[in-house]
Protein backbone atom coordinates (compact mmCIF):
# COMPACT_ATOMS: atom_id res chain seq x y z
CA UNK A 1 0.00 0.00 0.00
CA UNK A 2 1.15 3.19 -0.75
CA UNK A 3 1.26 6.33 1.91
CA UNK A 4 0.61 9.76 1.21
CA UNK A 5 1.52 12.95 3.44
CA UNK A 6 1.81 16.34 3.48
CA UNK A 7 4.69 17.17 5.17
CA UNK A 8 5.87 20.89 6.39
CA UNK A 9 9.59 21.42 5.31
CA UNK A 10 11.47 22.56 7.99
CA UNK A 11 14.67 23.54 6.25
CA UNK A 12 13.89 27.35 5.45
CA UNK A 13 11.41 30.33 6.41
CA UNK A 14 9.48 29.42 3.37
CA UNK A 15 8.30 26.14 5.03
CA UNK A 16 6.78 24.61 1.79
CA UNK A 17 3.82 22.19 2.68
CA UNK A 18 5.54 19.23 0.87
CA UNK A 19 2.92 16.35 -0.80
CA UNK A 20 4.58 13.35 -0.72
CA UNK A 21 4.09 9.40 -1.78
CA UNK A 22 5.86 6.66 -0.91
CA UNK A 23 5.38 3.10 -1.93
CA UNK A 24 5.07 -0.27 0.04
CA UNK A 25 9.24 -0.65 0.33
CA UNK A 26 9.56 3.03 1.30
CA UNK A 27 10.30 4.20 -2.44
CA UNK A 28 9.40 7.71 -2.97
CA UNK A 29 6.42 7.54 -5.76
CA UNK A 30 5.91 11.18 -5.97
CA UNK A 31 6.56 14.71 -4.33
CA UNK A 32 5.23 18.21 -5.37
CA UNK A 33 4.51 21.27 -4.00
CA UNK A 34 8.22 22.09 -2.91
CA UNK A 35 10.59 24.92 -4.01
CA UNK A 36 14.00 23.18 -4.07
CA UNK A 37 15.39 19.50 -3.44
CA UNK A 38 15.79 19.90 0.31
CA UNK A 39 12.70 19.94 0.74
CA UNK A 40 12.06 16.79 -1.75
CA UNK A 41 14.49 14.87 1.20
CA UNK A 42 13.29 16.18 4.10
CA UNK A 43 9.69 15.19 2.89
CA UNK A 44 10.85 11.50 2.07
CA UNK A 45 12.69 11.71 5.85
CA UNK A 46 9.73 12.54 7.12
CA UNK A 47 7.56 9.69 5.94
CA UNK A 48 10.12 7.06 6.00
CA UNK A 49 11.34 7.51 9.16
CA UNK A 50 10.43 10.97 11.05
CA UNK A 51 13.09 11.20 14.13
CA UNK A 52 13.58 13.46 17.18
CA UNK A 53 14.74 14.78 19.77
CA UNK A 54 13.64 13.90 23.28
CA UNK A 55 14.27 16.40 26.11
CA UNK A 56 12.90 15.76 29.53
CA UNK A 57 13.51 15.16 33.16
CA UNK A 58 14.49 12.44 35.23
CA UNK A 59 14.32 12.05 39.65
CA UNK A 60 17.40 12.68 41.28
CA UNK A 61 18.58 11.74 44.49
CA UNK A 62 19.25 15.26 45.74
CA UNK A 63 18.85 17.00 49.05
CA UNK A 64 18.02 20.12 46.95
CA UNK A 65 14.38 19.69 48.12
CA UNK A 66 13.18 22.45 45.50
CA UNK A 67 14.94 20.64 42.64
CA UNK A 68 14.00 17.23 42.13
CA UNK A 69 14.11 16.73 38.76
CA UNK A 70 17.70 16.70 36.09
CA UNK A 71 16.77 18.02 32.84
CA UNK A 72 17.71 14.96 30.33
CA UNK A 73 17.99 15.02 26.02
CA UNK A 74 18.47 12.21 23.54
CA UNK A 75 22.30 12.94 22.39
CA UNK A 76 20.67 12.71 18.86
CA UNK A 77 17.29 12.04 17.65
CA UNK A 78 15.81 9.27 17.82
CA UNK A 79 12.14 7.38 16.07
CA UNK A 80 9.28 9.89 16.37
CA UNK A 81 7.34 6.49 17.22
CA UNK A 82 9.61 5.81 20.31
CA UNK A 83 9.30 9.27 22.09
CA UNK A 84 5.97 7.65 24.71
CA UNK A 85 8.21 4.51 25.36
CA UNK A 86 11.04 6.77 25.76
CA UNK A 87 9.44 8.51 28.92
CA UNK A 88 8.16 4.92 30.14
CA UNK A 89 11.55 4.24 30.69
CA UNK A 90 13.20 7.46 31.58
CA UNK A 91 10.18 7.63 34.46
CA UNK A 92 11.73 4.58 36.12
CA UNK A 93 15.27 6.28 36.47
CA UNK A 94 16.66 7.76 39.19
CA UNK A 95 20.30 8.98 39.51
CA UNK A 96 22.52 9.43 41.97
CA UNK A 97 24.65 12.81 42.85
CA UNK A 98 26.67 14.29 42.17
CA UNK A 99 25.51 14.00 38.04
CA UNK A 100 27.95 16.13 35.38
CA UNK A 101 26.69 18.20 32.54
CA UNK A 102 26.75 15.82 29.65
CA UNK A 103 27.06 12.16 31.74
CA UNK A 104 25.43 9.25 30.40
CA UNK A 105 21.98 9.03 32.27
CA UNK A 106 20.58 6.02 29.93
CA UNK A 107 23.03 4.18 27.57
CA UNK A 108 21.28 3.03 24.76
CA UNK A 109 17.61 3.43 25.18
CA UNK A 110 15.13 1.36 23.48
CA UNK A 111 18.24 -0.15 21.72
CA UNK A 112 18.26 2.66 19.41
CA UNK A 113 22.00 3.51 19.90
CA UNK A 114 21.40 6.83 20.94
CA UNK A 115 22.49 7.91 25.00
CA UNK A 116 20.65 10.20 27.28
CA UNK A 117 22.60 12.87 28.39
CA UNK A 118 22.19 14.97 31.52
CA UNK A 119 21.80 18.36 30.40
CA UNK A 120 22.37 20.24 33.46
CA UNK A 121 24.55 19.20 37.02
CA UNK A 122 23.38 18.49 40.29
CA UNK A 123 26.66 18.44 42.82
CA UNK A 124 25.02 16.91 46.08
CA UNK B 1 18.26 46.81 64.30
CA UNK B 2 20.53 47.03 61.31
CA UNK B 3 20.70 50.19 59.54
CA UNK B 4 21.21 50.50 55.62
CA UNK B 5 24.53 49.24 53.81
CA UNK B 6 26.00 52.01 51.02
CA UNK B 7 27.99 50.77 48.24
CA UNK B 8 29.63 52.31 45.41
CA UNK B 9 30.33 50.23 42.20
CA UNK B 10 30.78 51.21 38.79
CA UNK B 11 28.09 49.13 37.25
CA UNK B 12 25.18 47.30 38.73
CA UNK B 13 23.37 44.93 36.85
CA UNK B 14 19.53 44.38 37.97
CA UNK B 15 18.60 40.71 36.63
CA UNK B 16 20.36 37.31 36.22
CA UNK B 17 18.64 35.77 33.55
CA UNK B 18 20.25 35.17 30.14
CA UNK B 19 21.08 38.88 29.58
CA UNK B 20 22.19 40.49 33.11
CA UNK B 21 24.51 37.11 33.17
CA UNK B 22 26.12 38.59 29.54
CA UNK B 23 26.00 42.18 30.77
CA UNK B 24 27.50 41.53 34.28
CA UNK B 25 30.79 39.76 32.09
CA UNK B 26 31.16 42.09 29.35
CA UNK B 27 30.89 45.30 31.87
CA UNK B 28 33.77 43.63 33.74
CA UNK B 29 35.82 42.63 30.41
CA UNK B 30 35.59 46.25 29.25
CA UNK B 31 36.79 47.54 32.16
CA UNK B 32 34.38 48.26 35.04
CA UNK B 33 36.22 47.70 38.06
CA UNK B 34 33.36 46.68 40.45
CA UNK B 35 30.66 45.09 39.55
CA UNK B 36 27.60 43.77 41.40
CA UNK B 37 24.76 41.44 39.85
CA UNK B 38 20.93 41.47 41.73
CA UNK B 39 19.28 38.47 41.08
CA UNK B 40 15.90 38.44 43.16
CA UNK B 41 15.43 34.40 42.94
CA UNK B 42 17.95 32.23 44.51
CA UNK B 43 19.67 31.12 41.52
CA UNK B 44 20.92 32.33 38.32
CA UNK B 45 19.12 31.92 34.83
CA UNK B 46 16.08 33.69 34.90
CA UNK B 47 13.34 31.64 32.84
CA UNK B 48 16.36 29.49 31.28
CA UNK B 49 16.70 26.74 34.29
CA UNK B 50 12.79 25.69 33.25
CA UNK B 51 13.39 25.30 29.45
CA UNK B 52 14.60 22.05 29.38
CA UNK B 53 14.20 21.74 25.35
CA UNK B 54 16.62 22.28 22.61
CA UNK B 55 17.48 24.98 20.68
CA UNK B 56 19.35 27.97 23.03
CA UNK B 57 23.22 28.94 21.77
CA UNK B 58 23.23 28.06 18.08
CA UNK B 59 24.41 31.57 17.30
CA UNK B 60 25.61 32.22 21.06
CA UNK B 61 28.07 29.24 21.58
CA UNK B 62 27.70 28.06 18.06
CA UNK B 63 26.19 24.50 19.43
CA UNK B 64 22.41 23.49 20.46
CA UNK B 65 21.84 23.17 24.03
CA UNK B 66 19.11 23.01 26.45
CA UNK B 67 17.89 26.30 28.49
CA UNK B 68 20.09 25.00 31.60
CA UNK B 69 22.68 23.97 30.12
CA UNK B 70 23.10 27.50 28.58
CA UNK B 71 23.15 29.16 31.77
CA UNK B 72 25.47 26.61 32.79
CA UNK B 73 28.11 28.32 30.57
CA UNK B 74 27.09 31.44 30.96
CA UNK B 75 27.40 30.79 35.08
CA UNK B 76 30.55 29.12 34.46
CA UNK B 77 31.92 32.39 32.35
CA UNK B 78 30.77 34.63 35.45
CA UNK B 79 32.59 32.33 38.16
CA UNK B 80 35.90 33.28 36.36
CA UNK B 81 35.68 37.18 37.09
CA UNK B 82 35.21 39.44 40.45
CA UNK B 83 31.76 40.46 39.86
CA UNK B 84 29.72 40.42 43.13
CA UNK B 85 26.51 38.14 42.72
CA UNK B 86 23.91 38.46 44.90
CA UNK B 87 21.28 36.31 44.98
CA UNK B 88 17.97 36.63 46.90
CA UNK B 89 18.32 40.44 46.56
CA UNK B 90 15.30 42.87 45.43
CA UNK B 91 15.69 45.72 43.52
CA UNK B 92 13.00 47.94 45.08
CA UNK B 93 13.79 51.21 44.25
CA UNK B 94 15.74 53.06 41.37
CA UNK B 95 16.47 57.04 42.14
CA UNK B 96 18.98 57.51 38.71
CA UNK B 97 21.96 55.28 38.84
CA UNK B 98 20.76 54.63 42.76
CA UNK B 99 19.56 51.23 43.57
CA UNK B 100 18.03 50.39 46.80
CA UNK B 101 17.82 46.67 47.15
CA UNK B 102 16.27 44.25 49.79
CA UNK B 103 18.22 40.99 50.58
CA UNK B 104 17.63 38.48 53.03
CA UNK B 105 18.37 40.47 56.04
CA UNK B 106 19.63 43.96 55.13
CA UNK B 107 18.44 46.86 52.99
CA UNK B 108 21.21 47.69 50.50
CA UNK B 109 21.69 51.04 48.75
CA UNK B 110 24.20 50.64 45.77
CA UNK B 111 25.33 54.13 43.86
CA UNK B 112 26.56 53.04 40.83
CA UNK B 113 27.79 54.96 37.81
CA UNK B 114 26.18 53.10 35.22
CA UNK B 115 22.82 50.58 36.02
CA UNK B 116 21.88 47.79 33.44
CA UNK B 117 18.86 47.09 33.29
CA UNK B 118 17.86 43.08 32.65
CA UNK B 119 14.90 42.51 34.30
CA UNK B 120 13.65 40.22 31.45
CA UNK B 121 9.97 40.46 30.67
CA UNK B 122 6.73 38.66 32.63
CA UNK B 123 3.68 36.45 31.36
CA UNK B 124 0.18 37.95 30.71
CA UNK B 125 -2.28 36.60 32.88
CA UNK B 126 -6.09 35.96 32.94
CA UNK B 127 -6.34 39.29 34.97
CA UNK B 128 -4.59 40.70 31.69
CA UNK B 129 -7.00 39.82 29.47
CA UNK B 130 -10.30 39.73 31.31
CA UNK B 131 -11.30 36.24 30.63
CA UNK B 132 -14.78 35.80 31.97
CA UNK B 133 -16.39 33.21 34.48
CA UNK B 134 -15.59 31.45 37.47
CA UNK B 135 -12.37 31.91 39.76
CA UNK B 136 -11.38 28.08 40.35
CA UNK B 137 -8.44 26.56 41.13
CA UNK B 138 -6.24 25.31 37.45
CA UNK B 139 -5.56 28.59 35.41
CA UNK B 140 -2.25 28.51 34.97
CA UNK B 141 0.12 30.82 32.97
CA UNK B 142 2.22 28.66 30.53
CA UNK B 143 5.34 29.39 32.10
CA UNK B 144 4.12 28.40 35.60
CA UNK B 145 3.15 25.24 35.07
CA UNK B 146 6.26 24.79 32.95
CA UNK B 147 8.33 25.42 35.99
CA UNK B 148 6.05 22.84 38.15
CA UNK B 149 6.58 20.30 35.66
CA UNK B 150 10.60 20.84 34.48
CA UNK B 151 11.73 22.24 38.04
CA UNK B 152 9.59 20.94 41.23
CA UNK B 153 8.13 17.75 39.24
CA UNK B 154 4.21 18.33 39.57
CA UNK B 155 2.07 17.65 36.93
CA UNK B 156 -0.53 20.77 37.11
CA UNK B 157 -3.75 18.65 35.66
CA UNK B 158 -4.27 15.77 33.61
CA UNK B 159 -6.70 17.41 31.13
CA UNK B 160 -5.94 20.76 29.97
CA UNK B 161 -6.85 23.72 27.35
CA UNK B 162 -4.09 25.93 26.47
CA UNK B 163 -5.42 29.54 25.10
CA UNK B 164 -2.36 31.09 23.04
CA UNK B 165 -0.11 29.67 20.62
CA UNK B 166 2.84 31.62 21.15
CA UNK B 167 6.05 29.12 21.56
CA UNK B 168 5.69 28.12 25.27
CA UNK B 169 2.33 27.60 24.58
CA UNK B 170 2.84 25.29 22.06
CA UNK B 171 6.27 23.67 23.68
CA UNK B 172 3.80 22.98 27.12
CA UNK B 173 1.37 21.17 25.03
CA UNK B 174 4.16 18.80 23.98
CA UNK B 175 5.40 18.69 27.98
CA UNK B 176 2.06 17.59 29.04
CA UNK B 177 1.76 15.44 26.01
CA UNK B 178 4.73 13.53 26.98
CA UNK B 179 4.19 13.55 30.40
CA UNK B 180 0.65 12.01 30.28
CA UNK B 181 -1.61 14.66 30.29
CA UNK B 182 -4.07 15.21 27.53
CA UNK B 183 -4.25 18.39 25.51
CA UNK B 184 -7.80 18.75 24.81
CA UNK B 185 -7.16 21.43 22.70
CA UNK B 186 -4.88 24.46 22.04
CA UNK B 187 -7.01 27.86 20.72
CA UNK B 188 -5.45 31.09 19.14
CA UNK B 189 -7.22 34.41 18.81
CA UNK B 190 -5.76 35.08 15.83
CA UNK B 191 -6.07 33.56 12.46
CA UNK B 192 -2.64 32.35 12.23
CA UNK B 193 -0.51 30.02 14.69
CA UNK B 194 2.16 32.64 16.58
CA UNK B 195 4.91 30.55 17.29
CA UNK B 196 7.74 29.22 15.01
CA UNK B 197 6.60 26.69 12.49
CA UNK B 198 9.09 24.10 13.97
CA UNK B 199 7.17 24.16 17.09
CA UNK B 200 4.02 24.10 15.27
CA UNK B 201 5.19 21.20 13.26
CA UNK B 202 6.73 19.48 16.20
CA UNK B 203 4.62 20.25 19.33
CA UNK B 204 0.80 20.31 17.86
CA UNK B 205 1.04 18.37 14.74
CA UNK B 206 3.26 15.78 16.04
CA UNK B 207 0.76 15.04 19.17
CA UNK B 208 -2.25 15.16 17.19
CA UNK B 209 -3.39 18.42 18.96
CA UNK B 210 -6.80 19.97 17.93
CA UNK B 211 -5.91 23.65 16.89
CA UNK B 212 -8.69 26.10 17.12
CA UNK B 213 -7.70 29.77 15.68
CA UNK B 214 -9.96 32.51 15.31
CA UNK B 215 -11.32 31.08 18.93
CA UNK B 216 -11.12 32.29 22.05
CA UNK B 217 -11.57 31.30 26.01
CA UNK B 218 -15.18 32.43 26.65
CA UNK B 219 -16.05 30.64 29.62
CA UNK B 220 -14.58 29.24 32.37
CA UNK B 221 -16.47 27.05 34.62
CA UNK B 222 -15.79 25.04 37.95
CA UNK B 223 -16.18 25.82 41.82
CA UNK B 224 -13.28 25.10 43.46
CA UNK B 225 -11.31 23.59 40.57
CA UNK B 226 -11.68 23.78 36.49
CA UNK B 227 -14.41 21.79 35.26
CA UNK B 228 -15.02 22.91 31.65
CA UNK B 229 -13.53 25.84 28.99
CA UNK B 230 -15.82 26.92 26.83
CA UNK B 231 -14.27 28.67 23.53
CA UNK B 232 -16.14 30.50 21.21
CA UNK B 233 -15.11 32.00 17.58
CA UNK B 234 -14.08 35.27 17.26
CA UNK B 235 -15.41 38.62 14.66
CA UNK B 236 -13.40 40.91 13.39
CA UNK B 237 -13.23 42.98 16.44
CA UNK B 238 -11.93 39.65 18.33
CA UNK B 239 -15.43 39.85 20.30
CA UNK B 240 -16.76 35.90 20.59
CA UNK B 241 -19.82 35.28 18.48
CA UNK B 242 -23.04 33.64 20.80
CA UNK B 243 -24.09 30.94 19.31
CA UNK B 244 -20.46 29.35 18.46
CA UNK B 245 -19.78 28.16 21.55
CA UNK B 246 -18.17 25.21 22.46
CA UNK B 247 -18.04 23.34 25.72
CA UNK B 248 -14.23 21.09 26.58
CA UNK B 249 -14.30 18.98 29.94
CA UNK B 250 -11.12 20.27 31.42
CA UNK B 251 -9.54 20.73 34.93
CA UNK B 252 -6.93 22.99 33.94
CA UNK B 253 -6.36 26.35 31.04
CA UNK B 254 -2.76 27.28 30.67
CA UNK B 255 -2.07 30.92 29.15
CA UNK B 256 0.58 31.46 26.78
CA UNK B 257 -0.68 35.13 25.52
CA UNK B 258 2.11 37.18 25.26
CA UNK B 259 5.16 38.79 27.41
CA UNK B 260 4.99 42.15 29.01
CA UNK B 261 8.55 43.76 29.80
CA UNK B 262 8.98 44.43 33.79
CA UNK B 263 9.92 47.81 34.10
CA UNK B 264 8.07 48.88 37.31
CA UNK B 265 11.70 49.77 38.88
CA UNK B 266 12.55 51.75 35.33
CA UNK B 267 9.36 53.71 35.12
CA UNK B 268 10.08 54.70 38.93
CA UNK B 269 13.10 57.33 38.14
CA UNK B 270 11.18 58.39 34.77
CA UNK B 271 12.69 56.03 32.31
CA UNK B 272 10.46 56.71 29.22
CA UNK B 273 8.58 53.65 27.83
CA UNK B 274 7.26 53.04 24.65
CA UNK B 275 3.87 51.60 23.53
CA UNK B 276 5.35 47.87 23.58
CA UNK B 277 6.02 48.65 27.70
CA UNK B 278 9.80 48.37 26.99
CA UNK B 279 12.02 51.54 27.68
CA UNK B 280 12.84 53.87 24.91
CA UNK B 281 16.33 53.09 23.76
CA UNK B 282 19.16 54.50 21.14
CA UNK B 283 21.46 52.87 19.05
CA UNK B 284 23.85 52.48 22.50
CA UNK B 285 21.26 51.19 24.54
CA UNK B 286 21.01 53.79 26.60
CA UNK B 287 17.59 55.03 28.15
CA UNK B 288 16.17 58.04 28.47
CA UNK B 289 17.54 58.45 31.66
CA UNK B 290 21.00 59.43 31.39
CA UNK B 291 23.98 56.40 32.52
CA UNK B 292 20.32 53.75 32.38
CA UNK B 293 21.18 50.73 29.93
CA UNK B 294 19.05 48.20 29.11
CA UNK B 295 19.17 44.98 27.15
CA UNK B 296 17.47 41.81 26.44
CA UNK B 297 13.73 40.90 26.72
CA UNK B 298 13.19 44.43 29.41
CA UNK B 299 13.70 45.99 26.06
CA UNK B 300 11.59 44.13 23.58
CA UNK B 301 10.82 40.04 23.36
CA UNK B 302 12.98 38.09 21.44
CA UNK B 303 13.20 35.30 19.78
CA UNK B 304 16.24 33.85 20.70
CA UNK B 305 18.29 33.90 24.43
CA UNK B 306 21.05 34.04 22.21
CA UNK B 307 19.99 37.74 21.26
CA UNK B 308 19.44 38.37 24.62
CA UNK B 309 22.85 37.95 25.61
CA UNK B 310 23.99 39.92 22.80
CA UNK B 311 22.23 42.72 23.01
CA UNK B 312 22.82 43.12 27.09
CA UNK B 313 26.36 42.85 25.87
CA UNK B 314 26.27 45.87 24.10
CA UNK B 315 24.56 47.42 26.44
CA UNK B 316 27.20 46.56 28.67
CA UNK B 317 30.06 48.06 26.78
CA UNK B 318 28.22 51.24 26.17
CA UNK B 319 28.05 51.24 29.84
CA UNK B 320 31.48 51.27 30.18
CA UNK B 321 32.02 53.63 28.10
CA UNK B 322 29.78 56.24 29.61
CA UNK B 323 31.45 55.88 32.81
CA UNK B 324 34.79 56.41 31.06
CA UNK B 325 33.19 59.35 29.86
CA UNK B 326 33.84 58.68 25.83
CA UNK B 327 30.05 57.58 24.84
CA UNK B 328 30.29 58.67 21.14
CA UNK B 329 27.02 60.45 21.10
CA UNK B 330 26.68 62.28 18.04
CA UNK B 331 23.06 63.61 17.14
CA UNK B 332 19.89 62.65 17.84
CA UNK B 333 17.81 61.20 14.83
CA UNK B 334 14.08 59.08 15.70
CA UNK B 335 13.29 55.94 14.37
CA UNK B 336 9.29 54.96 13.85
CA UNK B 337 7.49 52.21 13.13
CA UNK B 338 5.39 52.28 9.86
CA UNK B 339 3.32 50.38 7.98
CA UNK B 340 2.71 47.04 9.23
CA UNK B 341 5.47 47.67 11.49
CA UNK B 342 4.71 46.85 15.48
CA UNK B 343 7.35 48.19 16.68
CA UNK B 344 11.07 49.00 15.96
CA UNK B 345 13.95 49.02 18.42
CA UNK B 346 16.38 51.30 18.93
CA UNK B 347 14.07 54.18 19.23
CA UNK B 348 16.69 56.78 18.41
CA UNK B 349 19.97 56.89 16.64
CA UNK B 350 22.91 58.77 18.08
CA UNK B 351 26.11 57.22 17.46
CA UNK B 352 27.85 56.51 13.74
CA UNK B 353 28.51 53.39 14.68
CA UNK B 354 26.87 50.54 12.72
CA UNK B 355 23.16 49.76 13.82
CA UNK B 356 21.29 46.57 14.12
CA UNK B 357 17.74 47.35 13.60
CA UNK B 358 15.18 44.61 15.54
CA UNK B 359 11.21 44.73 14.70
CA UNK B 360 8.51 42.47 14.24
CA UNK B 361 5.53 43.37 11.46
CA UNK B 362 1.70 43.50 12.89
CA UNK B 363 0.50 41.18 10.38
CA UNK B 364 2.21 37.84 7.92
CA UNK B 365 2.53 39.00 3.82
CA UNK B 366 4.17 37.11 1.64
CA UNK B 367 6.86 38.59 -1.13
CA UNK B 368 7.56 41.42 1.62
CA UNK B 369 10.07 44.22 1.71
CA UNK B 370 11.18 46.09 4.68
CA UNK B 371 12.83 49.45 3.85
CA UNK B 372 14.62 51.16 7.17
CA UNK B 373 14.11 55.19 5.92
CA UNK B 374 16.11 55.79 2.97
CA UNK B 375 19.13 53.89 4.18
CA UNK B 376 18.13 50.44 2.87
CA UNK B 377 15.63 47.62 1.77
CA UNK B 378 15.74 44.06 2.63
CA UNK B 379 13.58 41.51 0.44
CA UNK B 380 11.50 38.45 2.47
CA UNK B 381 9.49 35.44 0.85
CA UNK B 382 8.06 35.53 4.23
CA UNK B 383 7.28 38.27 7.10
CA UNK B 384 5.84 36.80 10.48
CA UNK B 385 4.42 38.73 13.75
CA UNK B 386 6.48 35.55 15.61
CA UNK B 387 9.63 36.06 13.13
CA UNK B 388 11.56 39.10 14.30
CA UNK B 389 13.91 40.71 11.63
CA UNK B 390 17.18 42.08 11.93
CA UNK B 391 18.45 44.59 9.69
CA UNK B 392 22.09 45.33 10.09
CA UNK B 393 23.13 49.17 8.18
CA UNK B 394 26.96 49.81 8.22
CA UNK B 395 28.59 52.65 9.91
CA UNK B 396 29.44 54.69 6.74
CA UNK B 397 25.50 55.20 5.79
CA UNK B 398 25.04 56.00 9.47
CA UNK B 399 27.60 59.08 9.46
CA UNK B 400 26.06 62.39 9.17
CA UNK B 401 22.67 60.91 9.29
CA UNK B 402 20.06 63.64 10.26
CA UNK B 403 16.71 62.82 9.40
CA UNK B 404 13.61 60.93 11.48
CA UNK B 405 14.06 56.87 9.87
CA UNK B 406 10.30 55.78 8.99
CA UNK B 407 10.69 51.75 9.03
CA UNK B 408 7.70 50.30 6.56
CA UNK B 409 7.13 47.05 5.43
CA UNK B 410 4.95 46.24 2.16
CA UNK B 411 3.72 43.24 0.37
CA UNK B 412 0.98 40.91 -0.48
CA UNK B 413 -0.99 39.08 2.33
CA UNK B 414 -0.13 36.18 3.36
CA UNK B 415 -3.30 35.49 5.65
CA UNK B 416 -6.51 37.07 5.36
CA UNK B 417 -7.52 39.49 8.05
Amino acid sequence: MNRKAEVICLQCPLACRVEVEVDKDNKVVSASNYKCKRGKTYAAQEIINPVRVLTTTVRVLTRDQIHPLLPVTTREAIPKGLLQDAMKQLAGIEVKTPVKYGDVICPNILNTGVDVVATSEVLN
Amino acid sequence: MSGIIERSVDVAVIGGGPGGLGAAIKAREAGAKNVVLLERSEELGGMLPQCIHNGFGLHYFKEELSGPAYIHRLVKELAKTDVDVMTQTMAIKLEGTRITALTEKTLTRINAKAVILGMGCRERSRGNIRIPGHRPAGVFTAGTAQRLINVEGYIPGKKVVILGSGDIGMIMARRLTLEGAEVVCLVELLPFIGGLIRNEVQCLRDFNIPVYTSHTVSDVIGKNRVEKVVISQIDKELKPIPGTEKEFEADTLLLSVGLIPENELSTMTGVKLEPTGGPQVDDLWQTSVSGIFAGGNVVHVHDLADYVTESSEMAAVNAVKYINGYLPVERKVNVKGGKNIRYVVPNTIVSNQPVSFFMRVTWPLKNATVRIGGLVSKKYAFVRPSEQIRIDVPAEMMKGFREDIIVNCDGEEDVAR
